[in-house]
């Protein structure tokens, strides 16, 4: 346990001081919240209706595109090879330096988002239902995420790669976490609960197929 | 890992069942397409567009068997390091993606008179939509990773993730389209159906099963002797 | 406790690198890897770690801690570095030694004569000072088998010295080295194997 307390603590501090970390992936939360606008017209009717869509969709990609980071340093500096020599097993590892990304990137995001939403006219009521969903919902995107990063480890084109493999599964999540914007109570909390078994099965599945994915790449 | 537990025994079993398995596929069409195109009466609401279906949902049962049968292979490869098993999955894989990509083009074409619109977001669309993109993810992680041992193990793990996340993709979808369309615009299978349509449908799945293995048995060798060529152009090369 | 090897054989990527090797080694030895590019020294020493699986043939250890595996018992210094530059030496080395079970800093940091740069980041060092930090995994963690993939690459003489003392108070406790190299480390190696067709 200590073992992966300092690993944990070691990720939190590489993502604060090196680029990349969570003020790069809100750079690009915003610049896609400035986009859309553009691309769709600034009706204020139309924005508010989109606009719980938009911060999810945002929020994925966001998670998606820091998600390199979670192994591949690791990987190209040897640090991975003496990781996996270590007295803990790979997968304790792994599921270590996902939530490493959950709370460096994905948990600040999703509190951030729906207050980025007031751009978007993002209706007030419904802050709450979307703030709850994404912290849930982040968890599962975060591990996912690590799932991608493995399999796509020291791949060229890997970016590419990772969205074809990933986004797929993020279907669930993001259906589960719009309709808990739906502003109807009696889906918001079914939502939110299915949210929470996703997340907690992404728990078990994705450190057993990323350690899986990192052993047959350090051979 | 190259060498194959026993290909030649493989080789030759698929080389005497190919001819059988190519006629059977042959009857086979040719009975369910005479069902489905002279007996099977046109549709009350839906007139003969209705005859797209005898194409389409067995193309959609496909896609999903053949994914199955991929999972199936890639699980037997971890757990008993039968290479073939490997092979199997990978040449499933394209074939799979085709049988899904016939569903979503009959489903669009389908579409078209039913609804106006040659795309619509129905809940069984949009399922058959993603599971067309993780066969995409699929093929890409064969085709992106280059050292033969570490691209089966990657590819095993992408398509067990994937199965095991089918079912819960098809129920938030189903979720998301009850929760956007309360009414159901478009019902076809279920129990209601006639028997003089039913008929035709299970033999056309039938028809496409048997066209399936056929396929697969040919791709399957194909690539046998393709990682055999290159395991004598190494050799060769090494023994210069 | 004693490793040993029997008809051990490697493949990589449908390649055959090297076949039948055999060899045994027992504490306080010394074996030294060497052959030309490409004979699988690096593979041999993954083999031993643990990372990958031989194709044929086994790897034995006797005496050694019956519930971790070889790589588990040992040490393995490749040509990456595994620090991190964006954090300074010290913080490197407490990492290691709470994610490997640890040990003495202070020692560590002297035994590659790297106590004054301490506090440094690692981005400013140069590659013969990382190397040493590198090397100073093997006296902060106490593991009984060190494999070393051409541990002198980058070291200057009065570094390869400090490698040399690092090595012998390793064997004079007991412990085994397998370290691939090109150039005599300046330890006389007990045991030697050369890979890649004839010697």
């Amino acid at each position: 346990m200590k073992l992966l307390g300092a690993l944990l603590r070691r990720d939190l501090i590489l993502a604060a001081r090196q680029g990349g970390g969570v003020g790069t992936a809100l750079g690009f939360f915003l610049t896609v919240l400035v986009l859309l606008p553009i691309g769709i017209g600034p009706d204020q009717i139309t924005l508010q209706r989109l606009a719980p869509g938009i911060l999810w969709i945002t929020l994925l990609l966001s998670v998606l595109l820091s998600a390199d980071r979670i192994f591949q340093q690791d990987f190209e500096d040897g640090s991975l090879e003496v990781m996996a020599m270590a007295p803990a097993s790979l997968e304790l590892v792994a599921l270590t330096k996902a939530f490493a990304h959950w709370l460096s990137t994905s948990l600040p995001l999703s509190i951030a988002a729906p207050f980025l939403g007031v751009l978007l006219n993002l209706r007030t009521e419904i802050i709450w239902p979307l703030t709850l969903s994404m912290i849930q919902g982040s968890l599962a995107l975060s591990l996912l995420a690590s799932i991608g990063a493995s399999l796509t480890l020291n791949l060229r084109r890997g970016g590419l790669l990772i969205s074809i493999l990933v986004l797929p599964l993020y279907v669930p999540v993001l259906v589960f976490g719009m309709s808990a914007t739906t502003g109807n109570p009696e889906v918001i909390m079914p939502s939110l609960l299915i949210l929470s078994a996703i997340a907690l099965a992404s728990l078990v599945l994705a450190p057993i197929a990323a350690a899986a994915a990192l052993r047959a790449y350090l051979k | 890992m190259q060498q194959f537990a026993n290909p030649t025994r493989f080789l030759s079993l698929a080389n005497g069942a190919l001819p059988y398995i190519w006629a059977v596929t042959l009857i086979l069409f040719a009975i369910g397409l005479y069902g489905a195109l002279v007996t099977a009466p046109p549709d009350y609401q839906q007139g003969e567009t209705v005859r797209i279906m005898f194409v389409h949902v067995p193309a959609a049962w496909l896609a999903m068997l053949v994914y199955t049968v991929m999972a199936l292979a890639s699980a037997v490869a971890i757990i008993f390091r039968h290479p073939l098993a490997d092979v199997a999955a990978k040449t499933a894989a394209p074939i799979g993606a085709v049988f899904c990509f016939l569903a979503l083009a009959t489903g669009s074409l389908w579409g078209k008179p039913m609804w106006g619109a040659w795309w619509v977001w129905d809940a069984r669309l949009t399922s058959m939509f993603v599971l067309f993109l993780l066969y995409v993810g699929y093929i890409a992680i064969w085709q992106a990773i280059e050292e033969t041992g570490r691209a089966a193990m990657i590819a095993r793990i992408v398509a067990i993730v994937g199965f095991i996340n089918i079912p819960i993709i098809k129920f938030s979808v189903d979720w998301w389209n009850s929760l956007h369309q309360p009414a159901s615009v478009f019902r076809m299978g279920g129990p209601t159906i006639a028997i003089s349509m039913l008929w035709p449908l299970l033999v056309m799945g039938l028809a496409y099963t048997f066209l399936f293995l056929a396929l697969h048995l040919i791709s399957i060798r194909s690539e046998i002797t393709t990682r055999k060529l290159r395991n004598l152009q190494i050799a060769r090369s090494e023994n210069r | 406790m004693q490793i040993t090897a029997e008809n051990l054989s490697c493949e990589r990527g449908g390649r055959t690198v090297f076949s039948n090797q055999n060899f045994s080694l027992g504490s306080g030895e010394f074996l030294q890897l060497t052959g030309p590019n490409g004979s699988g020294k690096s593979s041999l020493l993954r083999l031993l770690a643990c990372l990958s699986e031989p194709s044929l043939g086994k790897i034995t250890l006797a005496n050694g801690a019956p519930e971790l595996t070889l790589g588990q018992q040992a040490h393995y210094i490749a040509h990456s570095d595994a620090s991190k530059s964006a954090l300074s030496v010290n913080e490197n080395l407490i990492f290691w030694r709470d994610f490997l079970g640890g040990g003495d800093l202070t020692r560590a940091l002297d035994s590659v004569n790297l106590s004054p740069l301490a506090d440094y980041p690692v981005a400013l060092l140069s590659a013969g000072q990382k190397r040493r930090l590198a090397l100073a995994r093997l006296a902060l963690v106490s593991r009984a088998i060190w494999l070393l993939d051409e541990p002198s690459v980058g070291l200057d003489e009065a570094s390869q010295k400090l490698l040399v003392a690092l090595m012998s108070e390793h064997f004079k406790a007991g412990g085994l080295i397998i370290a691939a190299t090109h150039v005599p480390l300046g330890v006389k190696p007990h045991k030697n194997l050369h890979l890649g067709g004839q010697a």
